[in-house]
């Protein structure tokens, strides 16, 4: 049994009187994919701002990697081996796809900037590295035709990749995806699953992710919690929550082992 | 005048020749190159007047800059331009200034005595002018720079107004609102365009690394920014302290360019005339910013024609002082409504740029022919 990289003790989120997450307890095993699912307005987007940092949980603890991270900010948090993508796309859109993998690539840099100006060759050679890398991984993910392209000129699909990239660039650990494949058509969210599976094996990832596409999160999940009003309904694997009658009650519908299928 | 970082050899060469260009053109324009060689054939020189308006072009040329790293560059709205040109001016002139000329010029208050023995060189008050804005910056930036868009604007604003009622006030250190007098002409042609293509090629060399991305990263998308691991305030705090540094800079040379300080210099139409120049040469290029402050300075110059009295023999219009800065402000109207990005928006002019433009033309005349 491999150790939990990711573990949510008890957290709570409230903003004023409404409770967005209540008393939630999540433990994703290293290297391992899981899918966050719940109506809308459940409170899955919140989760993931509450462990990437952008809000500090009213009550609870959220630990990565054996070390506690709740309280610290968006940016120390990353430069642990934390990376996420967003649900309405956020790219920076006036530069181009290979400026924003390397400015993924920031957070790993060791040269500081007044050595770049006076063109010292450590950093110089760093910057020659940042590009490579950077010009890598579009490659990897297929999308070095754009790499001189802005951001905001690529077609949709490109860009929820780039984003992808660009998180990757990180070096992260643990990888949160936040509905990776909305407004993919069905052959789209198919590769999407293949392309999941292979960036974890490639990159040693541990995957959080929200879906509301239930053939992705069925097909390529191996652990997944149900949200519903920021509760925890129901957790385990595919067939189990697929056959979960309150999850069906909730979210699912009747007719889902119809639609899965 | 657009230094590249030499990554081949090709536009190393292309940029030394450009500033070889430059300076053989400042050499003829300040009249030396007739004196050294005496050649028959070579026009006469600039006069005074021209030259005072090319040494603008560069000082405005760097302030231009240093609000491009601020605004264009990482997206913050700032307005407190004049009030960092003003600390470096103070700066600048306190140091190069004699003792003697010193103790002559302040009578309202004796001035404070360890600055009465200071006497730097030239370059040096330069350079502290920058370091003591920079570290303004820093006191301002480190509150403000959490307020975002407009807010940060008018805080700026104020910062600029507090440091100018400083000045008014703080007589044994500034002279108060005789301001200071008989500043040596240090900035001649020379020293003002090299200053500027030091700051170009230090800036440039900047933007186009990875930290360059990370600022313009911030002005696109902070919350994105934050994920990608940078720290946004740590980026912005930087941003704001480079460009505090080049307006300090700037504004010593501008002191030493005019010879003569006073508070009322430093109001907010010095930060809005450099926030013209960015915003017509473009947010977010430098070139921009150099072709704006050509343009601009060249243009209000040149507009002063339109406040002379006119005589068309029946009617006599006679000189309305002021007149220009309406035409401008016209200008400016028109490129908001129909060329909102400025001059050269975000895109910059590199030897590569050039060089596709010059094979394109040789493309559509072969295609002519």
């Amino acid at each position: 049994m491999s150790r939990n990289l990711v573990e949510l003790r008890e957290v709570t989120m409230r903003f004023g009187g409404v409770t967005a997450i209540e008393n939630l307890n999540m433990a994703l095993p290293e290297r391992g994919i899981a899918g966050l699912i719940g109506p809308n307005g459940a409170g899955k987007t919140t989760v993931f701002n509450v462990i990437t940092g952008f809000y500090k949980p009213t009550e609870g603890h959220v630990r990565f990697k054996d070390r506690d991270i709740t309280g610290l900010k968006t940016h120390e948090i990353c430069s642990l081996g934390l990376a996420r993508t967003f649900q309405n796309i956020r790219l920076f859109y006036n530069e181009t796809a290979l400026e924003n993998v390397m400015i993924g690539r920031h957070v790993r840099r060791t040269h500081r900037w007044w050595e770049t100006v006076l063109g010292l060759s450590g950093a110089r050679q760093e910057e020659r590295d940042i590009r490579a890398k950077a010009e890598q991984l579009l490659d990897r993910i297929g999308l070095s035709a754009y790499s001189g392209e802005k951001a905001s000129s690529l077609p949709y699909g490109a860009q929820r990749r780039l984003e992808i990239a660009r998180a990757l660039a990180t070096e992260p650990e643990f990888l949160l995806l936040d509905e990776p494949a909305a407004g993919m058509n069905p052959q789209e969210s198919l590769e999407l699953m293949n392309f999941i599976r292979q960036i974890r094996d490639e990159f040693d990832l541990t995957i959080l992710l929200i879906e509301h596409d239930m053939k992705v999160v069925m097909g390529v999940c191996e652990h997944i919690w149900v949200l519903e009003y920021g509760k925890l309904i129901a957790e385990g694997d595919a067939a189990a929550i697929r056959s979960n009658p309150r999850v069906i009650e909730a979210y699912l519908g009747e007719d889902v082992n119809n639609a899965a299928d | 005048m657009n230094a590249k970082p030499a990554f081949n050899k090709r536009d190393a060469a292309l940029t030394a020749l450009a500033l070889a260009v430059l300076y053989l053109f400042l050499w003829w324009a300040d009249g030396s190159m007739a004196g050294a060689l005496s050649w028959s054939f070579l026009p006469s020189p600039l006069n005074g007047y021209e030259i005072q308006i090319l040494n603008l072009v560069a000082v405005y040329g760097i302030l231009a800059i240093s609000l491009n790293i601020i605004y264009g560059f990482t997206g913050m709205f700032s307005l407190g331009h004049a009030g960092f040109m003003a600390i470096g001016a103070y700066v600048s002139a306190l140091c190069v200034l004699s003792p003697e000329q010193k103790e002559i010029m302040w009578i309202i208050d004796e001035i404070l005595p360890p600055l009465a023995a200071l006497h730097t060189p030239f370059w040096f008050s330069v350079i502290l002018g920058g370091v003591v804005a920079t570290i303004f910056a820093l006191f301002i930036g480190i509150p403000v720079l959490r307020l975002g868009g407009d807010y940060l604007g008018i805080a700026t604003l104020g910062f600029s107004e507090i440091i100018r009622v400083l000045i008014v006030n703080a007589t044994p250190i500034t002279n108060g609102s005789l301001g200071i007098k008989g500043i040596p002409c240090y900035t001649d042609l020379f020293t003002s365009f090299t200053w500027l293509i030091i700051v170009i090629f230090c800036t440039v060399r900047l933007l186009n690394s990875n930290f360059g991305n990370v600022l313009k990263a911030v002005r696109d998308d902070e919350i994105a920014a934050q994920v990608m691991g940078i720290n946004v305030f740590h980026a912005k705090l930087f941003s704001f302290c480079l460009g505090a540094f080049l307006a300090g800079a700037g504004g010593a040379l501008l002191g030493n360019l005019l010879t003569t300080i006073d508070p009322k210099m430093f109001t907010f139409l010095l930060t809005y005339n450099i926030l013209m120049i960015v915003v017509a040469g473009g947010l977010g290029s430098i070139t921009g910013s150099i072709i704006g402050s050509v343009i601009i300075t060249v243009l209000l110059e040149w507009l002063r024609v339109v406040e002379e009295p006119l005589d068309l023999g029946f009617i006599h219009i006679p000189g309305i002082p002021g007149m220009r800065m309406v035409v401008f402000s016209v200008c400016l109207l028109i490129i908001i409504l129909y060329r909102r990005e400025g001059i050269m928006g975000m895109r910059e002019i590199t030897w590569n740029s050039i060089g596709r433009w010059f094979s394109s033309l040789g493309q559509s005349k072969e295609d002519k022919a």
